[in-house]
């Protein structure tokens, strides 16, 4: 079994229109995932290459039943966007692919959507979820994949490609790609992913992609303790950062003494996983365990 | 962005936090008149992007304008934690009856804001919260209710803060809130807040961060930047649209991707060499961005060798070998350039640079191949 989607997404895209939302929503589309319906206020009763578009989410879930949104609005709009996806009555899993949204906005989006939807928001800030062989919704290039039996979870869109890529090179294939983003306010987080991949009886393995910044990973770490008999490997970016400075992802800082990749390191080490010091050492790591 | 205290007290003032009354001096001439202006007893602090000023000798009292010259005078130029001193902030000295501390953040472990409130002001919070944590006051606020008046009066209540002025107190932590919240910042942070003696509550300090993602909702915050003396190979960076961060090392790192960047500054470390800057192209990278991703980096006179690391998704290798290359035509390149291309059109992009022919680009299969090279390199330099 694949995670959060696979061949019963039914796929509406925020923001269809615009050149990135039209671009990768036709290439996840000619993967093979079920693109339903696109959304852009205003351009309601007209279509985009067969994909019909409405002025509001729930229009297009009214008419669709799509029940996974992919958004892909701008950064002042997004908010807005993710809340409007978590009203729509339907939709199970919104996936944000957005970055730049500011953090007091994301703050409120996770605690509304905690509060007043049952939907799943993954991002913002990511690269998406890919199920290989099954869906895509999101930018992942998808020929990097393959379908097997890994799970992969990370907070680095391109650090995600390149441990597939390992992965896919050595033969080893995935069962679900889940990149959960770079903001200090991520709406899935590590230990939710975690749980899903501990609990699908395909995923064998779970490569865990970390960096600097907050502590999603050491209450990973915590979870892993607990809960997860899967092997683990994970990698931790950002070992040279230096301390206050925004290394690129709105989420990557050390504040002070906190967030820094040697204490996840040591965190996710303590708790059994095989910690590399490497990105490209990811798929050797996981032969050797599998 | 981390604000210098003068600016961000000018914001708690919008929100209607008194502050002293002052004026910010790039020279012990405009110290002196500031003082002469002001009347009476100043403080001259000075202006850096970090903590810890006091203890480092950068905040001093003044009887007057001569004074207050003399003293600006030794606290410009001074160095704080590597920060220089350009600017001194001269104000009005207070009547200190009581220091307070006040901050608001976002903790990221509970994904709600983060209130701090403490009687024990002026002094360092996180030495005052391990020798003393009943001292120090923390809540949880949602996000989405705000804070509300009762818990901002519980704050100060709880702290225990003079019970005769806890209206006007509790006032300004919900203003200071208000601020955290309407102005997009990461961090707005009191220390102290103070009671005078005449009973006024007086923001003394601030430090505030702003989140630059924000700022479409507050054009006029790029401003704050002018008071700054950026480094210029940051400014000129930033200038192009590029993420830049300047670092210490020998090895110039261009990659895609935030994740990829940071690990290639890591592997980097691993094989004995070190970065001298952080630079993303983002995702979609053309070949324009790797050109004048390149043209920055040759502005650095410590960069004795450049290292490119790309993984194409949305960024194609194709182009950023035409980039390499239209970079290699038209720029004067001091340096060899280590590549490592994988994913989309890897292939293409290699067999372009490899067409190129220049003694100048060195290929590379791996990560750690690429910054094994590249730190050898360097170190011939």
């Amino acid at each position: 079994m694949a995670i959060y989607v696979g061949e019963n997404t039914r796929l509406v895209v925020q923001g269809l229109t615009g050149s990135q939302g039209r671009f990768h929503g036709f290439r996840n589309r000619e993967y093979g995932t079920n693109l339903v319906a696109g959304v852009t206020p205003g351009k309601g009763g007209t279509d985009l290459d067969g994909v019909p578009v409405f002025d509001s989410m729930a229009q297009a879930v009214a008419a669709t039943d799509a029940n996974t949104s992919m958004v892909f609005v701008p950064p002042a709009f997004a908010a807005d966007g993710i809340l409007e996806a978590g009203a729509a009555e339907g939709i199970e899993l919104i996936v944000a692919i957005t970055e730049g949204i500011p953090a007091q906005d994301e703050a409120r989006v996770f605690n509304y959507l905690k509060q007043t939807s049952g939907a799943t928001l993954i991002g913002p800030n990511c690269p998406g979820v890919l199920s290989p062989g099954k869906a895509n919704v999101g930018i992942t290039p998808p020929e990097i994949a393959m379908p097997g039996p890994v799970g992969v979870v990370s907070r680095s869109g391109t650090l995600t490609y390149q441990a597939v890529h390992e992965l896919t090179t050595r033969g080893i294939g995935q069962t679900t790609c889940v990149g959960i983003g770079g903001d200090p306010v991520p709406g899935t987080s590590f230990v939710d992913v975690l749980e899903r991949f501990q609990a699908d009886d395909d995923t064998e393995a779970i490569v865990m992609i970390g960096e600097i910044g907050g502590d999603a990973e050491e209450q990973a770490a915590r979870f892993i303790t607990d809960q997860v008999s899967k092997p683990v490997v994970a990698y931790v970016a950002g070992v040279t950062a230096p301390r206050d400075k925004k290394m690129g992802h709105a989420g990557a800082i050390i504040s002070g003494s906190s967030g820094t990749a040697q204490a996840k390191q040591e965190a996710l080490g303590a708790a059994g996983v095989t910690v590399v010091d490497d990105p490209t050492s990811i798929g050797e790591a996981v032969e050797r365990l599998l | 962005m981390d604000l210098f205290e003068y600016q961000g007290k000018s914001l708690f003032a919008r929100v209607g936090v008194p502050v002293p009354e002052g004026r910010a001096a790039r020279s012990p001439a405009e110290a002196r008149s500031a003082a002469e202006e002001l009347g009476g007893r100043v403080v001259v602090k000075a202006q850096v992007q970090v903590g810890g000023r006091g203890k480092a000798g950068g905040i001093k009292l003044a009887d007057g304008p001569a004074e207050a010259e003399a003293r600006a005078a030794e606290i410009l130029g001074m160095d704080i934690k590597g920060h220089t001193v350009h600017v001194v902030w001269v104000e009005r000295a207070s009547d200190i009856a009581a220091e307070y501390y006040v901050s608001f953040t976002l903790d990221r472990g509970a994904k709600r804001h983060m209130a701090i409130v403490s009687a024990k002001g002026g002094m360092d919070i996180e030495a005052v919260a391990s020798e003393n944590p009943e001292a120090v006051v923390k809540i949880h606020i949602d996000p989405v209710v705000g804070l509300a008046n009762w818990e901002a009066s519980e704050l100060v209540y709880r702290a225990g803060l003079d019970r005769a002025t806890a209206r006007k107190s509790a006032a300004a932590v919900l203003k200071l809130y208000e601020a955290f919240v309407s102005l997009d910042c990461d961090l707005v942070e009191v220390n102290p807040l103070i009671l005078t003696k005449d009973g006024e509550i007086i923001a003394l300090d601030s430090k505030v961060t702003l989140d630059s993602n924000a700022f479409f909702r507050h054009p006029d915050f790029e401003d704050f930047r002018k008071a700054f003396t950026e480094d210029p190979i940051e400014q000129m960076a930033r200038e192009r649209g590029l993420n830049f961060i300047k670092l210490e090392g020998s090895v110039g790192i261009v990659g895609n991707g935030a994740g990829l960047v940071m690990s290639t500054l890591d592997v980097v470390s691993l094989v004995g060499g070190s970065a001298a800057n952080f630079l993303d192209v983002g995702g979609g990278a053309g070949a324009d961005t790797i050109t004048n991703a390149l043209d920055v980096l040759t502005n650095d006179p410590t960069v004795k060798t450049v290292l490119i690391n790309i993984f194409g998704g949305i960024t194609r290798c194709d182009l950023v070998a035409r980039g390499i290359v239209e970079a290699l035509g038209s720029l004067e390149l001091p340096w060899p350039i280590v590549v490592r291309l994988d994913g989309t059109n890897a292939a293409e992009g290699r067999s372009i640079l490899e067409e190129a022919a220049s003694d100048l680009v060195v290929p590379a299969v791996t990560m750690r191949e690429a910054a094994e090279k590249a730190v050898e390199l360097a170190a011939k330099g």
